[in-house]
This record gives structure tokens, C-alpha cells and sequence, in this order.
């Protein structure tokens, strides 16, 4: 895009050879920033980079350890949050700090609000937020909710508290993490009205064509240090992701044809409620056969979630069936789907697919346990536990190596999830269930995950994939299936598929199967 | 980039010496108590000394400690499980209620049989009372730290209700049961201790205390029970998905705790008490269970050393009156040590190794320190 907003002569952020360490570990070593007035400016960098101490540095959460921060030309140190509001600095993290009960305007005013003598002035209140929203192109309605608005609009009360506090530069963490396409697009618009502006904006992030999309300048950090700054409509997606790993990276997903075979995942006419104790999966179908790839694509609360809790036992449905190889597992608990060929890689990994204390030989054995060679007599083998999680730390390239007796929480995420990758794929079962398997990881560990997820399905297993990304179902899934309002809605073979129909459908209109 | 350590980086790196320097903080404080009333702190810690490194004196202190380490063991046990097991104090109470019951009422069974029996039935009402907890807790999800609050207050006034039992009763004026049968006993010969200078009330209660210290720590890190144990108590949620019943295992890890709480009854009373009282109190063996477990760091070979430290203030405080000094000092001790144990947090801040200390290979540490500063 046209820096048509950015005043090159007005560098509202300078960082200067920050350098950042926890003990002995330097988190960020020598790292400079520069945001002028009026540009998109993008922090790329793998997890673990650095990406957000810095901005946790930038935002008075975390002190450098030496290095200067300049805000308009003027050096400032920051002790808190506050410190970084009055300089003008607003950041939108990843996961919205909004109170779900209070409404648009609530939130917005909240620390904030106007008063007359002791009471709440809500009418002036209200008057503001519409004046800014208004003014920067975010329409909301101010009396809604939070918890009644879409994730979009949630994220754009984020953006309009910051405006309020009188931001004039945003740090945005990942902020599309989990919109859908379209909300994307009204996203990058509303940040070109906000540069229009004369505000400035920064985003972390590790989607490269986000920042092809909406940044003027990209910074991109490698495991602490600082690698370039460069001007976006001079680089591609590939340069981009080559400075960001340190290596060429491969996008394309090697995928055989291949004729699928039996079906091994039939879902029937599956209802379940939520936690709320409102049905959420209303009367679904699925099917998965062998050697192919599902791809479940949908908005976030549409059921997904409920759908695998119930095929992997950890909710309980209403009505319906879930066979799998022709038992049915509706209703049971997980160690009995599992035994009849249920594997899975949970959308939770911290939560729900490791034991963080445990050491990444125990998170390898962790449903099998009980079995030889791991146990004998109900008393655990070490050296066939020990051996095991050494093969697997070599096959599955787990960093780093010789960690078998590492607890797992030290493992960056994306070798976190490799850990459960090894354990799920060597579990050998029938059906494989991933949800959102590459969340939060970069672009190396994506395609590592890809890889054995294709792995799978040319093995002939049955895959299930449910992701939030649209481009990770289009680009593995055999078949597309659109998930809205607890039902699918829409079966479409995935090379015939495309983005817009796809967040059409998700959103409840389009076409229909 | 090696930065020099700081004496803070060296304290939070070490449990063991963590635990050593908030013993040396809690006898610093007692010293300054001491000075405080303008007594001798050389004559009182001398006492305390001496009185527990004679061969008397010491087999005193193993006499006192059995109790305290296999009741630390059960609340150790609980904390590796992810339970907090604040009713160890009741489980003692009817473990040691249900041992003397045993060792009276069977008094014609041959010792062999009367000492295994004693502890099993003390074993069972421990574990009955965990178990009660525990259903409590995965049947309706009543929080287990207050029911358990609740049971250690109904096996106190439970105890003394059958301490009053005719059956059970002392025929003399003592408020207190009848004395357990000679061959529910497990002193040692009355000529062995004349002849080794042993304390009146040494018994083969240690000898038990070892072997399930040791059943405990095998338990905990080599059987698959324990692992599973582990699992639930650090992740209920990643142990179900693993296939991990996670009640069944709440159920267990109480139900071992509390026999283990009752087992501690059992020695305590098999060994030196030999009869209840009828209390006006709670006598706190299971609370002090808490203090040893957290001394010992929740590990068995730990447990088993605190119990024998708590041992020795215990029976060293009650010779400091001989020196005028109140043996409450002996709490005050206890109390500075556990609190330094527990703000342990104040060591990591000022060490900062807390957030590098363990590294991935590309920034693990980094992820979690964010996480740390996030939550701030």
C-alpha cells in the first residue's frame, strides 16, 4: 500500500538498542523501533522472538534493561501502564480485558467515566463514545452488551478505549487471531482511517499477509536480536518468512491424491448443550473416511468446540450417535474412545493436552501409561519411558534435544505442541482430531504441524480438522465442512472451495448444501 | 552475559538451601525474642541443643517424631495429588481412636496379630474419613478444605464420646480410655531401654515410620498409581483427556492420606500414649503434619527429616522452662520458619533467575516470563 499517511520527518516512537534480560537469558539484545506519525509499522517474529517483551517494554509492563525509549522526540522511562497512557501509547492485547455484563459504553469509560458530583454522568458517557466511533469510522452500538457482540466488536471497544484514553499510537497484539475474513477486511480498513488520522499504529503478528495487506514498515526479530526494518512494498510473503525463521520455509502443503476409503467417523444427528445449558449442536452430520482430511470451517461458538468435547467423551450430548469404526462412543468416557481409535490434538494444549509439570517423557506416555513397556506390575519402566522420549524428541525434532526429563512447561509452544503431536500420531488410532492445531505458532512449526497432519491422512488415517484459519482448512482439508448454528451447512471439496463463499457461509448466508 | 549471582538468585535456586536459611531466619528471630525478654540466647539454644543430642535425649526425639512424620507423609502425600489435606488432623484423631478401641478391646489376641490389627483398623477410619471428604467433593463439589475443616471437629467431639463409652472407658477417676492391651504395645523390652539408656517410651514405631516412608515415595514416583495421582493433582484437565478418571483419583489420593493420617494416630498411641484423653482441644498432630510436609518440601526423604527436626523442637522446647524461657518460644521458631518457607515468591523477585532459570531452546522462558509479566 501507499504510505500516503506516514510523515517520515515525524517519529513519534523511537526504541533504542533495547536490550531486555530475565537472569542470564536476554530476551531482547539490541533491538531498535522506529514509528513515525501516520504508519502501520509490523513486529514479525517467530514465538519466543521477542515480539511481545518488547512491546510489554513499550507499553511501561516490563523495564529494559538498558536501550531508551523516545516518545515524540522526548526520552521517557515508564513504570506502569499509566506512565505509557499519558505518553499517548494504547494497547489492544490478544485477549480482550472487557467485562462481559457492562455495556459498549461501560467498558469504554470504565477507570475513566465522567462524573456529575459523585453520580456516573452515563449520558455524557455515551455522547463521547458515539463522537470517536464516529469519527474514526468504528460504528458500534453503544448500548450493547459485551457479551451479547460479535469477537469484531469486541475488539473494535478495545480499540475505541484506547482512542478514549487518548492513544494516538496502538499497539495491536495479534489482533486478527480470531476474526473471521470478513472481519479482517473491516479491521485493515479501520486502521487505515485511524493512520488517515494522524494516529500510528504497531502490530505483532506472524501472518505474513496481514502485513502485506495493511503495513508500511516491518520489523522483524529472530530469536531476541534485531534483524531489518523494511518497507513492505518491497519484500514478498516469502522474503518476509525466510528473515523471520532464518531459513526458505515452504507454504505449499505436499498433498498425493488419494480415493478415500471407509468411514471411520460417523456422526448422526448429534445434540448437545452448552455450558450454559443452552443446545448449541442442533441435529449434526459428519462423516470422515479414510485418508481424507475434514475440515470443520466456522465462527468461533458455533459448536465446533462442543462437537469434538463430545466425540472425544469430554461432554456429554443429549441425543444423537457417534460411531467410530462402527462402535459407538456417544457418551462414554475419553479412555473408552480412545481405546476404539480416538486420538486427538486439543485446541488447549497447556490445558488440556499436557501436564506442564511433568517432564516430557511422562507427557509422552501420559494415556499409556498403564501399558507395557511403560509399566510392569503397575510399576513404571523408566528406561523404556526414557528411550521412547528420546525417539520421539529425535524423530519429531523437539527442542531441545535431551530434554526427555524437561518439564514440559519450559518448552516453547511450538515444540509444546510437537510433544503432543509425537504422542498423538504414534498413538496409531483410526481418527485424528485436531482443533486449531497451529495457534499461536510460526510459520516453521506450521509447517512442521501440516506435514504430519498430511502424514496422517496419506497413512490412511481419518483426520478431523477444526481450525479458526481459514487459509489452514483450505489449504489441508479434502473436504470442507462449514459449521454454523450447531449444524453443518455446507460439504465442499476443498479444492473447489474460496474465501469469501467460505466466510459467507460461516456468517450464515450464501450458498447452501 | 553471565551475570554475577546474587545472594537472592542463590537462595531461590536451591530448595534444600531455601529451607536451610528459613530455619536459620526462624532460630534468628526466637534469638531476638530472647534478647527481647532479656534472657540468655546461648543458655536457651544451648539447652535446646543438648537436650536432644544425648542418646537419651535423641531417642526421645525419634519417639516424638514418628507421629509427626507419618501424619507429614499423608498431608505430603495429598499435596503431590493436588488435594490439600487439612483434615490429616481429624483422620489422626479417629485413627488413633480406632487403634486404642482395637488394642483394648482385642486384648486377648496374640501381639502378632493385635499390632497389624491396630493399625489396620486405624488405617480404615483414616481413610473412611478422607473417602467421606472425597465423595463429598466429586459428588457435589463441596469444597474439600472446608469439609475437612468441619470433620476434624466432628472426629474430636467424636473421639471424646467414645472415650466415654463404659466399654472404653478408664474405670479410674481419669477422663481419659483405658490403657491399650500389653500386646497392642510396641515398646521395646522394658530391660532393653534400662540396659541401652534409652527413653522410657522408645518403641518400634520409627522402624514402621521408614518403611512407609519409603512405601510412599515408591508409591509417588514408580508406580503408575502415582503418576496418575501426579497428573490429576498438577492438570485434572489434560489427565481426562488422557483417559485419567479424575474422581476415582481424587477418591484415592484422599483415601491413601487419610490412612496414612490415621496410621500416625495409631503410633502415637501404640507407642508412647497408650490411652486417650478425653481433650478440650484439638491436639494439632494433624496440623503439625502440614508444617512438616511443607518443611520437607512435600517429599517423602524430606517429610522423614522434618519430622525428626519438628521432633527435636518439640522435645527440646518442653526442657527450655528449666531455663526460665517459655517454651512457647519453640512456636514462634516454627511459625518464622514456615512463613519463610512460604513467601518464597519474595526470593524469586528479587533473583530475577525465577524468569531464566529454565530456557527453551528458542525462548520458552521468554513465553513464561511474559506470562508472569501479563498477569501483573
Amino acid at each position: 500500500m501507499a504510505k500516503q499517511y506516514v510523515d517520515m520527518n515525524t517519529p513519534v516512537i523511537e526504541m533504542r538498542n533495547i536490550v531486555k534480560r530475565f537472569g542470564d537469558f536476554v530476551a531482547n539484545d539490541g533491538i531498535n523501533l522506529t514509528v513515525h506519525k501516520g504508519e502501520i509499522h509490523a513486529i514479525l517474529g517467530e514465538n519466543g522472538a521477542g515480539k511481545s517483551t518488547l512491546m510489554n517494554q513499550l507499553y511501561g509492563l516490563l523495564k529494559p534493561t538498558s536501550g531508551d525509549i523516545l516518545v515524540n522526540g522526548k526520552k521517557i522511562v515508564m513504570n506502569n501502564p499509566r506512565d505509557a497512557i499519558d505518553a499517548g501509547i494504547g494497547m489492544v492485547h490478544q485477549h480482550f480485558m472487557l467485562v462481559q455484563p457492562f455495556t459498549v459504553t461501560e467498558n469504554i469509560v470504565l477507570g475513566t467515566e465522567p462524573t456529575k458530583g459523585v453520580r456516573l454522568d452515563m449520558d455524557t458517557a455515551r455522547k463521547n463514545v458515539v463522537e470517536i466511533s464516529e469519527r474514526y469510522g468504528l460504528s458500534i452500538d453503544p448500548d450493547a452488551r459485551i457479551e451479547d457482540i460479535s469477537v469484531g466488536m469486541q475488539q473494535r471497544v478495545e480499540i475505541l478505549k484506547a482512542l478514549y484514553r487518548g492513544a494516538d499510537i496502538l499497539i495491536l497484539d495479534e489482533p486478527t487471531s480470531s476474526l473471521t475474513p470478513q472481519e479482517i477486511t473491516e479491521l485493515i480498513a479501520i486502521m487505515h482511517n485511524l493512520v488517515k488520522d494522524g494516529k500510528s499504529i504497531i502490530i505483532i503478528t506472524h501472518k505474513l499477509k496481514e502485513i502485506k495487506e495493511s503495513a508500511d514498515f516491518c520489523t522483524i526479530i529472530r530469536m531476541g536480536k534485531y534483524i531489518d526494518t523494511v518497507d513492505v512494498d518491497q519484500v514478498d510473503e516469502n522474503d518476509l518468512a525466510s528473515m523471520m525463521v532464518g531459513r526458505k520455509v515452504t507454504f505449499k502443503v505436499d498433498k498425493p491424491e488419494q480415493t478415500p476409503g471407509d468411514v471411520v467417523l460417523d456422526v448422526k444427528d448429534l445434540h448437545c448443550l452448552d455450558y450454559r445449558g443452552i443446545e448449541i449442536v442442533k441435529g449434526l452430520n459428519l462423516q470422515v473416511r479414510r485418508g481424507e482430511i475434514v475440515g470443520i470451517a466456522g465462527i468461533d461458538g458455533n459448536g465446533q468446540t462442543e462437537l469434538v468435547e463430545v466425540i472425544t467423551g469430554l461432554r456429554k450430548g443429549t441425543s444423537g450417535q457417534v460411531l467410530v469404526n462402527g462402535t459407538d462412543v456417544f457418551n462414554k468416557s475419553p479412555s473408552f474412545g480412545f481405546a476404539h481409535g480416538v486420538s486427538s490434538i486439543p485446541a488447549d494444549r497447556q490445558k488440556h493436552g499436557l501436564v506442564l509439570d511433568f517432564s516430557i517423557e511422562d507427557n509422552l506416555i501420559l494415556q499409556n501409561y498403564e501399558r507395557d513397556p511403560y509399566a510392569k506390575n503397575s510399576v513404571l519402566q523408566r528406561g523404556p519411558i526414557f528411550t521412547h522420549a528420546s525417539q520421539s524428541i529425535e524423530k519429531y525434532d523437539i527442542r531441545p534435544s535431551g530434554s526427555e526429563k524437561r518439564a514440559a512447561g519450559t518448552l516453547s509452544g511450538g515444540n509444546q505442541q510437537k510433544v503432543i503431536i509425537a504422542r498423538e500420531v504414534q498413538n496409531d488410532k483410526d481418527l485424528l482430531i485436531a482443533v486449531n492445531p497451529t495457534r499461536g505458532l510460526d510459520v516453521g512449526a506450521i509447517e512442521y504441524v501440516h506435514k504430519y497432519i498430511v502424514d496422517q491422512r496419506n497413512k490412511g488415517k481419518a483426520v478431523l480438522l477444526v481450525s479458526f484459519e481459514l487459509d489452514e482448512i483450505m489449504s489441508l482439508s479434502d473436504i470442507i465442512d462449514v459449521i454454523f448454528d450447531g449444524r453443518i451447512v455446507a460439504s465442499i471439496p476443498g479444492g473447489e472451495a474460496n474465501e469469501n463463499d467460505l466466510g459467507l457461509m460461516m456468517a450464515g448466508g450464501g450458498k447452501k448444501a | 552475559m553471565t551475570r554475577k549471582k546474587s545472594f537472592f538468585d542463590f537462595i531461590a535456586e536451591n530448595r534444600f538451601i531455601h529451607i536451610l536459611f528459613s530455619i536459620i531466619l526462624g532460630f534468628l528471630v526466637g534469638a531476638i525474642f530472647l534478647a527481647v525478654m532479656g534472657l540468655s540466647i546461648g543458655a536457651a539454644y544451648g539447652r535446646l541443643l543438648g537436650s536432644v543430642t544425648s542418646l537419651k535425649g535423641f531417642s526421645y526425639v525419634i519417639v516424638y517424631a514418628v507421629p509427626y512424620v507419618v501424619a507429614g507423609l499423608s498431608v505430603a502425600f495429598s499435596f503431590k495429588t493436588g488435594v490439600f489435606n487439612i483434615g490429616a488432623e481429624g483422620q489422626f484423631v479417629v485413627g488413633s481412636m480406632a487403634a486404642v478401641c482395637t488394642g483394648i478391646l482385642g486384648a486377648s489376641l496374640p501381639k502378632p496379630l493385635l499390632i497389624p490389627l491396630c493399625f489396620l483398623a486405624a488405617m480404615a477410619a483414616g481413610a473412611v474419613w478422607g473417602i467421606i471428604v472425597g465423595v463429598l467433593k466429586t459428588k457435589w463439589g463441596i469444597n474439600e478444605v472446608l469439609s475437612m475443616i468441619m470433620f476434624n471437629w466432628i472426629a474430636f467431639y467424636l473421639s471424646n464420646f467414645i472415650a466415654g463409652i463404659p466399654a472404653i472407658k478408664n474405670e479410674g477417676t481419669a477422663e481419659a480410655t483405658k490403657n491399650i492391651s500389653e500386646n497392642a504395645s510396641m515398646l521395646f523390652s522394658k530391660d532393653f531401654i534400662k540396659s541401652a539408656g534409652l527413653a522410657p517410651t522408645a518403641n518400634w514405631g520409627f522402624i514402621v515410620a521408614i518403611i512407609v516412608t519409603l512405601i510412599a515415595w515408591f508409591i509417588i514416583e514408580k508406580t503408575t498409581l502415582g503418576f496418575e495421582l501426579k497428573a490429576v493433582g498438577s492438570n485434572r484437565f489434560a489427565a481426562e483427556y488422557g483417559g485419567i478418571n479424575v474422581n476415582r483419583s481424587i477418591l484415592t489420593a484422599l483415601a491413601i492420606s487419610g490412612a496414612l493420617a490415621g496410621l500416625a494416630g495409631a503410633l502415637q498411641v501404640m507407642g508412647m500414649g497408650k490411652r486417650i484423653s478425653i481433650f478440650t482441644s484439638q491436639e494439632g498432630f494433624g496440623f503439625a503434619g502440614i508444617v512438616v510436609a511443607l518443611i520437607g518440601c512435600s517429599n517423602p526423604f524430606g517429610v522423614l527429616i522434618a519430622g525428626l527436626f519438628y521432633g527435636a523442637l518439640m522435645y527440646g522446647g518442653s526442657k527450655l522452662n528449666l531455663e526460665g524461657v517459655p517454651t512457647q518460644l519453640i512456636s514462634v521458631i516454627v511459625g518464622t520458619v514456615v512463613f519463610f518457607i512460604a513467601i518464597s515468591v519474595i526470593f524469586n523477585k528479587f533473583s530475577g533467575i525465577h524468569f531464566g532459570r529454565e530456557r527453551g531452546a528458542n525462548g520458552g522462558a521468554l513465553k513464561a516470563a511474559d506470562k508472569k509479566e501479563e498477569k501483573k
